[in-house]
């Protein structure tokens, strides 16, 4: 069978399993269709939740980024990972107990407020859809690489089928897809690196191989990674050029933003008990676990295949450097799609890869008469064309195309459902018509859905400039308007209404005018970015993407000064807050 | 179940989540990124170990850490009598 048949079948088949259990688990409720009727076991919502959690950029991206990137890349594989912690630890657990719908409930009853609760479904909306709109571009991605059609057409495909299951089956029938898609997507991803780490290395655990000799070398991978990415003039692998502080501010915004994300809170709020909760974080860390250990392991050991390949002789050396003419087949393959490109600058008919943007490096090139690097490589390749390189077999060429689709489809229905539920819970139950019957919140929140679905397949189709540019804007708002609050809600009775609002609104505008002066989001006709985006122009050296750990601490400080300066919660408030600290229920007499 | 009695559930609480966090914070940001030059002199296997806490080590400990917390704070929901059902 070619390929592309091969290919249309796994996927296809994968889909058709999407669909029979969203049939199987229809919403009837509204408890259904937020949080799943509480029914999941703590295993299957670590499964959902890892697959809600890991992106296509997870997916398909984040390997080739640490690639690249070398030890800089530990920003997102403990930013992304880390948060979970802090879920389990401060959040998870309380919520539960609270034990309502959405998050922008819990800060509008804690904070008795109907403003902080629009402050929050505003924020959250946000971040959903900055968020969704990346996933319909994987998706549309994928289809186009992989089935040869459109980008539009993977589209409307993938949208119809997010639409089947989000609409039909809401929370409850998410869940138990992304059950399913967890377990194609891990598998897609973790057998390719298993037979690289097994050609290179010998060992077949890609975590271990991470750390092992290269076969037949006596070489360590990493220090011969180190050797050969320095000879050719790029960075040490194993050391990076971030600053430590920015290093230090990214890796905690990511963590916090994470645990602040409305997406992920709201996986706690489907398991049945408390200690579900806590458990339950830790198998969603768990099987992120699986995925973000292997992802570093595929990066070393793709860029030193890269770089063999390119590089099969000394460096320098005449014939050191691979005839364009000898190149090989997947090399071809992807030359077609644009992600690998060749130009050959000094006409010599063979290919030169390094790093033509380091000037202590440029005499050296010249010496060996090199004119500029001349390869051009998408890190998306790195896991996309993996097991072509590896030479392995078309089924695996066709899991992975069917793993970066549950990846992106997972994502984008998670994240679907909490802008419906903040619409059709928060804003059209909880502000505008209170009195709606269950039924009709339940058609709200499947009108909401759909229209998210076709928002976000319209972002994802056109996407405006500013997609790119405020991933890092949604975990530093995250970090400093949600994480905050929802925090001192828990552990400090005395914050009130006025310094939560107050705070939200510090963290969310600080950071927001920061990342709009250094990187220019939606004022661009007035004339933003402001400043140079380069180090010597931050905050205490902070870049844009690391800034919303100190929004974090403005929300924290303006929130407790201006709780302090007010009058206390009212007493009802505080007693809700140590109700939320115990698992089981304390009678009214007690508190 | 009376104040006393949860105010020291609540104490307990607290010095369980400090000792998990402060253990998250010297993993993460203390091997992985402050003191990674000086724990990259060490080496296990063909890691270099700062890099490897960065990539790896961080990461594990992350999934150790919530399965205690969650193994330590379902015994000191018991020890409380603050348990569900």
């Amino acid at each position: 069978m070619s390929l592309q048949a091969l290919t249309y079948l796994v996927v296809g088949l994968s889909f058709a399993l999407y669909i029979g259990i969203a049939i199987w688990s229809r919403a009837h409720d509204t408890r259904d269709f937020y949080i799943a009727g509480k029914g999941v076991s703590p295993i299957a919502n670590g499964m959902a939740t890892a697959a809600d959690w890991m992106s296509a950029a997870s997916f398909i991206s984040m390997a080739g980024l640490i690639a690249f990137l070398g030890y800089d890349g530990s920003v997102y594989l403990m930013g992304w990972t880390g948060g979970y912690v802090l879920l389990a630890l401060l959040l998870a657990p309380y919520l539960r107990k609270f034990g309502k719908f959405t998050v922008p409930e819990f800060i509008a009853e804690r904070y008795y407020s109907r403003t902080a609760r629009i402050v929050a479904v505003i924020c959250l909306i946000f971040i959903s859809f900055t968020y969704v709109a990346g996933q319909m571009r994987g998706v549309g991605i994928v289809f186009s690489r992989f089935l040869e059609v459109e980008v539009t057409v993977g589209l409307v495909i993938g949208m119809g089928i997010v639409f089947v299951y989000a609409v039909l089956g809401g929370m409850k029938g998410i869940t138990y897809t992304q059950v399913a898609q967890y377990c194609v997507l891990i598998f897609a991803y973790t057998v390719p690196a298993v037979f690289i780490a097994i050609q290179i290395t010998g060992n077949p655990i890609p975590q271990l191989a991470f750390g092992s000799e290269i076969a037949g070398s006596g070489t360590a991978l990493l220090d011969k990674l180190d050797d050969i990415v320095m000879s050719l003039g790029f960075n040490q692998y194993t050391s990076g050029t971030k600053s430590r502080i920015d290093v230090f501010c990214i890796t905690l915004a990511l963590m916090v933003g994470t645990a602040g994300l409305p997406h992920v809170i709201v996986r706690f709020f489907t398991v049945p008990k408390v200690r579900d909760a806590r458990v339950s974080a830790g198998y969603a860390l768990f099987f992120i676990a699986i995925l973000y250990t292997t992802a570093p392991a595929v990066g070393s050991m793709a860029r030193y295949n890269l770089i063999n390949t390119i590089q099969p002789g000394d460096v320098g050396a005449v014939d050191g450097n691979l005839a364009y003419a000898d190149r090989p087949g997947w090399f071809q393959t992807w030359q077609q799609t644009g992600l690998v490109s060749f130009e050959d600058k000094n006409g010599d008919g063979r290919i030169q890869y390094y790093n033509d943007a380091n000037a202590d490096f440029a005499a050296q090139a010249a010496e060996y008469g090199w004119q500029g690097n001349e390869l051009g490589v998408d890190r998306d390749i790195m896991v996309l064309a993996n097991p072509e390189i590896a030479g392995l077999p078309n089924w695996v060429i066709a899991l992975v195309a069917a793993g970066g689709i549950a990846a992106a489809l997972s994502t984008a229905a998670g994240l679907l459902l909490v802008i419906s539920a903040a619409v059709s819970h928060d804003l059209i139950k909880g502000i505008i018509v209170p009195g709606i019957s269950d039924r009709g919140e339940l058609l709200a929140g499947r009108i909401a859905a759909a229209f998210a679905i076709m928002i976000a397949g319209y972002l994802g189709f056109d996407p405006p400039g500013w997609v790119a540019q405020v991933v890092a804007f949604a975990f530093g708002l995250a970090a400093a308007s949600l994480f905050p609050v929802i925090l001192l809600g828990i552990f400090f009775k005395r914050v009130n209404k006025q310094g939560a609002i107050a705070g939200m609104l510090t963290g969310l505008l600080f950071t927001y005018g920061y990342i709009e002066f250094f990187k220019g989001l939606f004022l661009k006709w007035a004339g933003s970015p402001w400043g140079d985006n380069v180090a010597a122009n931050w905050l205490f050296g902070i870049s844009p993407e690391g800034i919303g750990v100190i929004g974090m601490c403005l929300n924290f400080i303006v929130a407790i000064t201006v709780s302090h300066l007010t009058a206390p919660p009212p007493e009802h408030i505080q007693h809700m807050v140590e109700q939320i600290r115990v698992p089981r229920h304390v009678e009214q007499a007690h508190l | 179940m009376h104040r006393e009695n949860r105010m020291a559930y609540w104490r307990a609480n607290l010095r369980l989540v400090f000792i998990c966090l402060l253990i998250w914070f010297v993993c993460s940001y203390g091997f992985g990124v402050l003191l990674v030059e000086p724990m990259n002199q060490i080496r296990i296997g063909g890691f270099q170990l700062g890099f490897w806490f960065a990539q790896q080590g961080s990461i594990y400990i992350f999934v150790a850490l919530i399965f205690f917390y969650a193994w330590r704070m379902n015994q000191i929901d018991r020890e409380f009598d603050v348990h569900e059902d």
